[in-house]
C-alpha cells in the first residue's frame, strides 16, 4: 500500500520534467536584429510589464537600474534601463529579452525565452523559460515607454 | 610516467593561467572583508563581538570530548589544538593518499571520526562539524593560504577551474562572470566580491548562523537556478580547491563574518 503510493509519487515526479518540456515555446522569427511580431499575437500591457521588471523573480533589477524610485536595491552590472525604448525598437527589445546571446554571444544577460543549450538547470526550473511569452510582451511594452 | 607527464603539463597550464583574460591579478586580489561595512568589519575584528567565536568555544569542548567505540578525543591524538593544528587549515583541501583525491577540512575531521574514534561522521553543516572546523581554521588566522601547492592536486585544481568557468543554470551564468569580471559591481544591493574563500567557516548575518564554504557555494548555484552540487560531491571539493588555490598567499581570516 505504502509502496504503491510512493511509486505513484515517483511516477508523477518522473513525469513532471516531460510535462514542462511539453509546455512548448511559441515559435518566433528573427528578422535582422529583432523579432518584429508579438510572441502572443497580442500587444503587451505596459503597467504589468513595469511590475514585472521590478519583481525579484524576473531578475532584471539584480543587474539593471532604471527609473524606479521605489526600488531600494538596483544592480550596476548592466546599463540603466532609462531610455531603453529610445535606443531600441520594439523588435530589438523583444529579441534582447527572448535571447540576448543572439545579439552578443558573450553577454551575461540571461535568455528569458529559451530552454535549450543550458547546463545543469535546477529541477524546479528545468524545461521552462524564465519568463512566459505573455510576460515578455508586457515587459517589451513597458520598455518601449522608456523614452528618456 | 604518463601520469607524471600529464601532471607536469597541467602544472604548466596552471602557471600560465593568471595571464588569461578575466582572471584577477595577484595585486588586485581582495578578501570579502574589504567589501564589508565598517560595522560588519568591527564585528569580525573583535573576538568578543564575533558570533563565530561561540562556535570556536563549542569546538574547544568537542576537541577534548571522548567519542566513538575507540573512546578517544581529538586531543588524545593531537594534543593542544593551538600547537598541532597551527597552519593546518591553510593547506586544505589537501590530497588524501588513501582515496587519491582532495578532501576538505570537514571531510578530514570526519575521516578522523571514522578511522580513529570509530564514531559516526558528523552531518554536513552540523553544529559539531562547523565548531571543530571553526576551531581548527582559527589556528591558521593570519597565515598565508597554501592549498593546491601539492602537485598531485593539479588535475583537481584544473577540474575545479573548469567548473568555475562553466555557465550553468537557468540564468546561464558562470562563477567567473560575476567573481572575475564584475567583482567591483553590485547584484541588486549586494557587493559581488571576488569569491575569495579566506574566512570559512563563517558566521553569515543573512543565515543568522554558521556555515561552510560548501553552503556558500550552493547558495550561488541556486542563485543562478542551477542544480547545486551535493555536499562533499567530488565536483564540490574540486571547486573549493580551485577557489583556495586561486587565493594562494592570501591570509586566513577564519572564522569570519559576512553579510
Ligand atoms: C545578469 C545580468 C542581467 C540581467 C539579469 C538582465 N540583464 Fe539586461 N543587460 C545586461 C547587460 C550586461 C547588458 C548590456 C549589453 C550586453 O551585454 O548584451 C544588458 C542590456 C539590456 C538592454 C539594452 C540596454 C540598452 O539600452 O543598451 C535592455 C533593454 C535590457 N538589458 C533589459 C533587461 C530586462 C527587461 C531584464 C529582465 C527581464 C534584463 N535586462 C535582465 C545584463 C542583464
Ligand atoms: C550573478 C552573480 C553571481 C554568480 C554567477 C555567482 N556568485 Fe558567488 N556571490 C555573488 C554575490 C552577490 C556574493 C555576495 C553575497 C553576499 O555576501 O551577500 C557572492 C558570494 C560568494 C562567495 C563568498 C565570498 C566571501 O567573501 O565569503 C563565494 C566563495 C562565491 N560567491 C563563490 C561562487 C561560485 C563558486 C560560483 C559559481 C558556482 C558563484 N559564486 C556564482 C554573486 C554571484
Amino acid at each position: 500500500m505504502m509502496r504503491s503510493v510512493s511509486r505513484v509519487i515517483a511516477m508523477i515526479i518522473c513525469a513532471l520534467p516531460a510535462a514542462a518540456v511539453a509546455q512548448e515555446l511559441k515559435p518566433y522569427t528573427i528578422v535582422g536584429d529583432g523579432i518584429p511580431d508579438s510572441l502572443t499575437g497580442q500587444p503587451g500591457d505596459a503597467a504589468r510589464g513595469r511590475a514585472l521588471v521590478l519583481a525579484r523573480s524576473s531578475t532584471c533589477i539584480l543587474c539593471h537600474s532604471g527609473p524606479f524610485p521605489e526600488a531600494r536595491f538596483q544592480g550596476d552590472l548592466a546599463p540603466s534601463l532609462a531610455g531603453a525604448g529610445h535606443r531600441a525598437t520594439t523588435a530589438q527589445l523583444r529579441l534582447r529579452l527572448v535571447d540576448a546571446s543572439r545579439i552578443n554571444p558573450e553577454t551575461i544577460m540571461p535568455s528569458y525565452y529559451r530552454v535549450d543549450g543550458l547546463t545543469r538547470v535546477g529541477s524546479a526550473w528545468r524545461g521552462k523559460p524564465i519568463l512566459s511569452a505573455e510576460q515578455i510582451e508586457d515587459i517589451v511594452a513597458y520598455l518601449a515607454t522608456l523614452r528618456e | 610516467m604518463m601520469r607524471r607527464a600529464a601532471i607536469a603539463i597541467l602544472a604548466l597550464l596552471g602557471a600560465a593561467l593568471p595571464g588569461l583574460a578575466g582572471e584577477i591579478g595577484e595585486s588586485a586580489r581582495r578578501s570579502g572583508y574589504e567589501f564589508m561595512s565598517a560595522d560588519t568589519k568591527a564585528m569580525q575584528d573583535d573576538n568578543t563581538a564575533n558570533p563565530a567565536m561561540l562556535s570556536v568555544l563549542d569546538g574547544e569542548t568537542l576537541w577534548r570530548t571522548k567519542a566513538g567505540a575507540a573512546g578517544k578525543s581529538c586531543s588524545d591524538c593531537h594534543g593542544a589544538v593551538d600547537v598541532s593544528m597551527k597552519g593546518v587549515a591553510a593547506r586544505y583541501p589537501a590530497f588524501n593518499a588513501a582515496s587519491g583525491a582532495p578532501v576538505d577540512l570537514g571531510q578530514r575531521v570526519n575521516l578522523c571520526r571514522r578511522q580513529h574514534q570509530e564514531a559516526e561522521p558528523f552531518a554536513p553543516e552540523s553544529r559539531e562539524l562547523l565548531a571543530l572546523t571553526a576551531l581548527i581554521a582559527r589556528q591558521s588566522r593570519g597565515m598565508p593560504i597554501t592549498a593546491g601547492d601539492d602537485p598531485r592536486l593539479a588535475p583537481s585544481v584544473a577540474h575545479g577551474r573548469a567548473l568555475f568557468m562553466q555557465r550553468q543554470g537557468q540564468l546561464n551564468l558562470a562563477c567567473t562572470n560575476c567573481h572575475d569580471d564584475n567583482w567591483d559591481k553590485h547584484l541588486a544591493g549586494s557587493a559581488i566580491t571576488q569569491a575569495q574563500p579566506t574566512g570559512y567557516p563563517i558566521y553569515r548575518l543573512e543565515w543568522q548562523g554558521m556555515g561552510s564554504l560548501q553552503r556558500r557555494l550552493r547558495g550561488c548555484m541556486t542563485g543562478v537556478r542551477a542544480q547545486a552540487y551535493d555536499f562533499d560531491a567530488p565536483d564540490m571539493i574540486a571547486l573549493e580547491l580551485y577557489l583556495t588555490s586561486r587565493a594562494h598567499g592570501m591570509a586566513v581570516e577564519a572564522p569570519a563574518v559576512r553579510p
